[in-house]
C-alpha cells in the first residue's frame, strides 16, 4: 500500500534532501520577509506595499530557545491514542539573514538534553503523521552535523 | 493624563472546578460587586461583558447573557473579546463610556468555565487561523511557549529552575490567604521540583491551571461616586490596551514565527514592556511609585519576565529581585499579593477583572492577612493572544 505524501500546510516548504527549504515571501518595496508566508499585503506599516514574491528561507540558523511536549497535545494535533505518548522537542530557531525566529519540531530522537541555546541547526524534511492514505509531511530542525 | 473613574464595587465568585456554567459564576460575581457598591442592578446604565469562547453563543455575547440573567432592565450593552486581555478591554470600554458621558454607572463582568487539561482551538479545518495551525502542525500547547521563554531566560540571564520554583512558593503562600483562590495550600520548593515536567524546563507546579471563576466591577464617574457618598473611592487612572509595533521580535502565542527584522529594525522596547509604559504615561507615574502589582503569571518564569517589563528591576534582574524578597508581602514591591494565577488558575475573561478586584481591596485596606501596608498605587498587567496588551493602574 502506498501513501500519498502531502504537506501538512500548502506552500510553506519545498524540495527534498539537501534542497529542502522553508518558503516565505518578500516584499519588493521594503524587502521585509514573512513566514508563514504573507500573500495579501506587506505588513510593514511604513511600507506602501510592494509585490510579495516567494522566497526560500536560510537552511541554517541558531537555537533561540527550545522545550518539549511531555504530554499528548489535543486535537487538531494528530496522534494515535492507542500508542503510548512519545515526547518530542520543539525548537525556536533564529535565522540570521532574515532576522526571524521560526518554531519547529526537532527531528525524532533529538531530546532537550541534546540542545543548547545558540547551537546551529538546519531545516530538514520530516513526517508529521501517517494515516491509511496519506503521509503528512512537515519541516524539522536538526542539529547541524547530525545525520539522520 | 485622562480623568479618573471610580471603582464603587468589586465582587468575585471563588475560582475552582465547580462543574457549572459561566453564567452562574458571572452573575454571582456581579451581585457581589453591586452589593459592595451599595447599588441595585436597576441603577446600572450600562453593562460590559468579557466574552468566553467556551460557552457557545451566550459566551460570545456575554454582556447580554449576564444582563438577561440579572433581569432585563434596558441597560446599554457591550461585549468584548481580547483573549486573556478581555477583562481589561471590558474595563476600558466601561471607562470610555463613563468619561464620554454615555453612562454614569457601568457593570463589568467576566466569567469562564474551563475544560480539563490543555486549552485547544475551536473545531474545524482552519488553515488561515494561527491558533489552529500551531496545534495542527506543531502540537504547540500554551505550556510549550512558556517553556521556550523559561529556557531562554536560563540561557540569557542564568535563571534556574529553583528560582522559578520560588515564585510558586511565594504565590502559593499568598493564595493560601485568599478566600477566592482555587489553591489555598502553601507549596514547598521540593514539591515543585517533584512535580512532573510538562514542557521542559517547566513542571506542573510552574504552570497555571485552567479554572472556573467569575469577577465583576461596578465603575462610575467621580461625580456619581460623590453623590453616592463615596468621597474617597479607589480610582482607575489609566488603562493600557496597546498592540505590538512592527516588527514584533518576541515569539508570541499563538505564532509559529516572529516578524522579520531584516528590513526594519525592531522597536526600542518589547511589546510587553510597552504595555506597562503606556499605563505609566497615561497615569503620570512610574514604577517607583507602585505599592503593588498583579501580573499574569501563566508560568513562574513569566512572572520574573514581568518584573523587568514593568520596570521593577533591570533586564535580567527578575530572579535577583525575587531572591531579595522585594516582591513578597512586606517587600519593597509585592507582586501577586492575591496569590496570582499560580493560586487561581486561569478563568480567561474573568482574570484581568479579578486583578483589578485585588487592587481595589488592597487600596481600600480591605485585603485582610495579605494586605500590602499603606497601598496607594497599584498596577495590573497581562497579555492576550493575538497582540492584546492590558494594564490597569489604580490609585487611592
Amino acid at each position: 500500500m502506498s501513501r500519498t505524501r502531502t504537506p501538512v500546510v500548502t506552500d510553506w516548504f519545498t524540495g527534498d534532501g539537501d534542497d529542502f527549504r522553508l518558503l516565505g515571501t518578500r516584499c519588493s518595496a521594503c524587502a521585509s520577509v514573512f513566514f508563514p508566508r504573507e500573500d495579501g499585503h506587506c505588513r510593514n506599516p511604513a511600507c506602501g506595499g510592494g509585490e510579495l514574491a516567494e522566497v526560500p528561507l536560510s537552511r541554517r540558523g541558531r537555537v533561540w530557545s527550545y522545550t518539549d511536549s511531555r504530554y499528548r497535545p489535543p486535537s487538531p494535533y494528530v496522534t494515535d491514542p492507542e500508542l503510548p505518548w512519545e515526547p518530542y522537542a520543539l525548537i525556536a530557531v533564529e535565522l540570521e539573514s532574515e532576522r526571524i525566529v521560526v518554531l519547529g519540531q526537532a527531528v525524532p530522537g533529538i531530546t532537550v538534553a541534546d540542545l543548547t541555546v545558540g547551537m546551529e541547526v538546519e531545516v530538514v524534511p520530516g513526517v508529521l503523521s501517517e494515516d491509511a492514505e496519506t503521509t503528512w509531511t512537515t519541516w524539522h530542525w536538526r542539529p547541524a552535523g547530525v545525520t539522520a | 493624563m485622562t480623568a479618573d473613574v471610580a471603582v464603587l464595587g468589586a465582587g468575585m465568585h471563588p475560582w475552582g472546578k465547580w462543574g457549572r456554567g459561566f453564567v452562574e459564576y458571572g452573575t454571582a460575581a456581579a451581585r457581589a460587586a453591586l452589593a459592595d457598591a451599595g447599588l441595585e442592578w436597576r441603577d446600572v446604565g450600562s453593562i460590559v461583558g468579557a466574552d468566553t469562547v467556551r460557552g457557545g453563543y451566550p459566551g460570545y455575547v456575554a454582556g447580554a447573557t449576564f444582563a438577561k440573567a440579572l433581569g432585563w432592565q434596558g441597560a446599554r450593552v457591550a461585549s468584548v473579546y481580547a483573549a486573556c486581555a478581555s477583562g481589561a478591554q471590558a474595563v476600558n470600554a466601561a471607562r470610555a463610556q463613563i468619561l464620554s458621558g454615555l453612562a454614569d454607572v457601568v457593570l463589568v463582568v467576566g466569567a469562564d468555565a474551563a475544560p480539563k487539561g490543555f486549552f485547544r482551538p475551536a473545531g474545524g479545518e482552519r488553515h488561515d487561523d494561527p491558533d489552529w495551525l500551531r496545534f495542527r502542525v506543531l502540537g504547540a500547547t500554551n505550556p510549550t511557549y512558556f517553556g521556550l521563554y523559561a529556557r531562554r531566560r536560563m540561557a540569557l540571564y542564568g535563571d534556574t529552575p529553583e528560582d522559578f520554583a520560588q515564585v510558586k512558593v511565594k504565590n502559593a503562600a499568598l493564595g493560601a490567604l485568599n478566600p477566592y483562590a482555587r489553591y489555598r495550600k502553601r507549596v514547598s520548593a521540593e514539591e515543585v521540583a517533584a512535580s512532573a515536567v510538562v514542557a521542559d524546563p517547566l513542571r506542573l507546579l510552574d504552570i497555571c491551571a485552567t479554572s472556573d471563576g467569575g469577577a465583576a466591577l461596578v465603575l462610575s464617574s467621580m461625580e456619581f461616586a460623590r453623590r453616592h457618598g463615596a468621597a474617597d473611592p479607589v480610582r482607575i487612572r489609566a488603562v493600557s490596551t496597546v498592540t505590538p509595533r512592527y516588527p514584533n521580535t518576541v515569539l508570541d502565542l499563538p505564532d509559529i514565527a516572529t516578524d522579520s527584522a531584516a528590513a526594519v529594525p525592531p522597536p526600542d522596547e518589547t511589546f510587553r514592556a510597552s504595555i506597562a509604559r503606556a499605563a505609566y504615561e497615561e497615569a503620570g507615574v512610574g514604577p517607583e511609585d507602585l505599592s503593588l502589582a498583579e501580573v499574569y503569571d501563566l508560568s513562574t518564569a513569566l512572572e520574573l519576565q514581568w518584573y523587568e517589563d514593568l520596570g521593577l528591576c533591570g533586564e535580567g534582574e527578575g530572579a535577583k529581585l525575587l531572591r531579595e524578597g522585594a516582591t513578597a508581602l512586606g517587600g519593597r514591591i509585592p507582586v501577586n499579593a492575591s496569590g496570582g494565577l499560580a493560586s487561581f488558575g486561569e478563568a480567561v475573561p474573568a482574570q484581568a477583572i479579578a486583578q483589578v478586584c485585588e487592587l481595589t481591596w488592597q487600596l481600600r485596606g480591605d485585603a485582610g492577612d495579605r494586605q500590602v501596608a499603606g497601598a496607594r498605587v497599584g498596577l495590573t498587567a497581562n497579555q492576550g493572544l493575538f497582540g492584546h496588551g492590558s494594564a490597569v493602574l489604580a490609585v487611592r
